[in-house]
């Protein structure tokens, strides 16, 4: 127990202070190559570097090697190679815009290590009832996942700090659960995500000095979702980020077809104070955004704190399931 | 609004919890015998899997249809 306790702390250092000094000096350099776009919700024509994706590839890869070392398992190499791979599909979208269906199909290629290395128990676990075994099923929910937390995670990059902050509360929750179910090196492996996430953040929150692009945030979903896959917690994982699923959803059910975020209507327009109201346009998507800005106009940090404070509360539903785990009602 | 969608993700949660139990319970067990080929099976398995999944998202549209009505609406 204390070469992982030794561990943990080791690794979670390297994800935190390598995020936390190296974007300063990634947002100097997208800077002076005016690697820059607009932030549409602020008044003036204020420029913020991008992709901060870099920075988070940095930070989690070498906390997830020097893991590796501690523990060489299949499941840590998976996480590796899945993130690298995550933020190569988020990188070419961030050079170039691809179509709807681009992010998806390259996202499924990337479960390819999970499956390729082994990394997964083809037993699902559900909490109160056990476990069922579904080998042909296990096998296409591994190819799917990875593109559905890709960009799950990617739709909710909107407003500063929003995807950042989200992703931390998420695997902070997702790795005590971890330790609930005393999976000790798959937790640790996720307090590298929590780690250097929470790092990111301290840029990314309201006001931004940068943005971390589809890089970023598609690399925060895939590296989430092997991890659910390879520590066998996969319905506590999408507890925790019920509030994306939902904006998801919200988005599919209203538009009934996957496209690029950059190709709809904008659900939300500005008032004259700059603060987000929901468009009139009937034919724009609904959105989390959008319906926490139905009522009344809300500022661009009120509406960041309002979907932290979701992420926070399905952070608790999804503890409460892992220790639901351990208990059987059949 | 914030209640609502408190509400949504609560409801939702069950959901998953339900879908969990029904997985378990029902499709885990099913076999139709040692001279049944295993893909035949899985297959039956697979189609109730999804025919689960169907109804969940079919269940999660009432719902959301149900608590965000006037903002759907508006």
């Amino acid at each position: 127990m204390e070469e992982k306790i030794i561990a943990a702390i080791i690794v979670s250092a390297i994800a935190f202070f390598s995020i936390y000094a190296f974007t300063p000096i990634l947002i100097k350099f997208l800077q002076k190559r005016n690697l820059t776009v607009k932030d549409a919700n602020k008044t003036g024509n204020i420029m913020i570097p991008r992709p901060g994706g870099i920075s988070i590839l940095i930070g989690i890869v070498a906390s997830e090697i020097t893991l590796y070392f501690f523990f060489p398992i299949s499941e840590i190499l998976a996480v590796i190679i899945t993130s690298i791979l995550g933020f190569s599909v988020g990188i070419i979208d961030d050079k170039k815009t691809m179509g709807g269906w681009f992010k998806p199909a390259t996202l499924a290629f990337c479960a390819a290590p999970i499956l390729l290395l082994g990394a997964y128990d083809s037993n699902l676990y559900f909490p109160l009832f056990g476990s069922v075994k579904i080998p042909s099923l296990y096998l296409a929910l591994v190819v799917f996942m990875i593109p559905i937390t890709g960009n799950t995670i990617n739709s909710i990059d909107v407003l500063n700090g929003i995807v950042s902050g989200f992703i931390t509360i998420a695997s902070f929750a997702l790795a005590i659960s971890l330790f609930i179910l005393q999976n000790y090196e798959i937790g640790i492996s996720c307090l590298c995500l929590a780690f250097a996430s929470l790092a990111f953040y301290k840029y990314h929150k309201f006001p931004s000095r940068i943005f971390p692009g589809d890089s970023g945030a598609v690399m925060f979903g895939a590296t989430y979702g092997t991890i659910a896959i390879v520590g066998g917690v996969e319905v506590i994982a999408a507890i925790a980020i019920l509030p994306a699923i939902i904006n998801s959803f919200l988005f599919l059910s209203s538009v009934k077809k996957i496209v690029e975020h950059r190709e709809i209507k904008n659900p939300t327009s500005h008032t004259d104070d700059f603060k987000l109201k929901s468009t009139d346009d009937n034919h724009a998507p609904i959105t989390l955004v959008r319906l926490l800005v139905a009522k009344k106009p809300l500022s661009e940090k009120h509406i960041c704190n309002e979907i932290l404070k979701l992420a926070t509360f399905s952070g608790i539903l999804a503890i409460i399931t892992a220790f639901m785990m351990g208990a059987k009602i059949l | 609004m914030t209640i609502k969608i408190y509400s949504f993700i609560f409801v939702m949660w069950i959901l998953m919890l339900i879908g969990g139990g029904l997985m378990v319970v029902v499709v885990g067990p099913i076999t139709f015998g040692i001279d049944v080929e295993p893909i035949i099976t899985s297959g039956v398995k697979v189609f109730l899997a999804l025919f689960l999944i169907f109804i969940w998202i079919f269940t999660l549209t009432k719902v959301k249809n149900w608590i965000f009505k006037s903002q759907i609406k508006s």
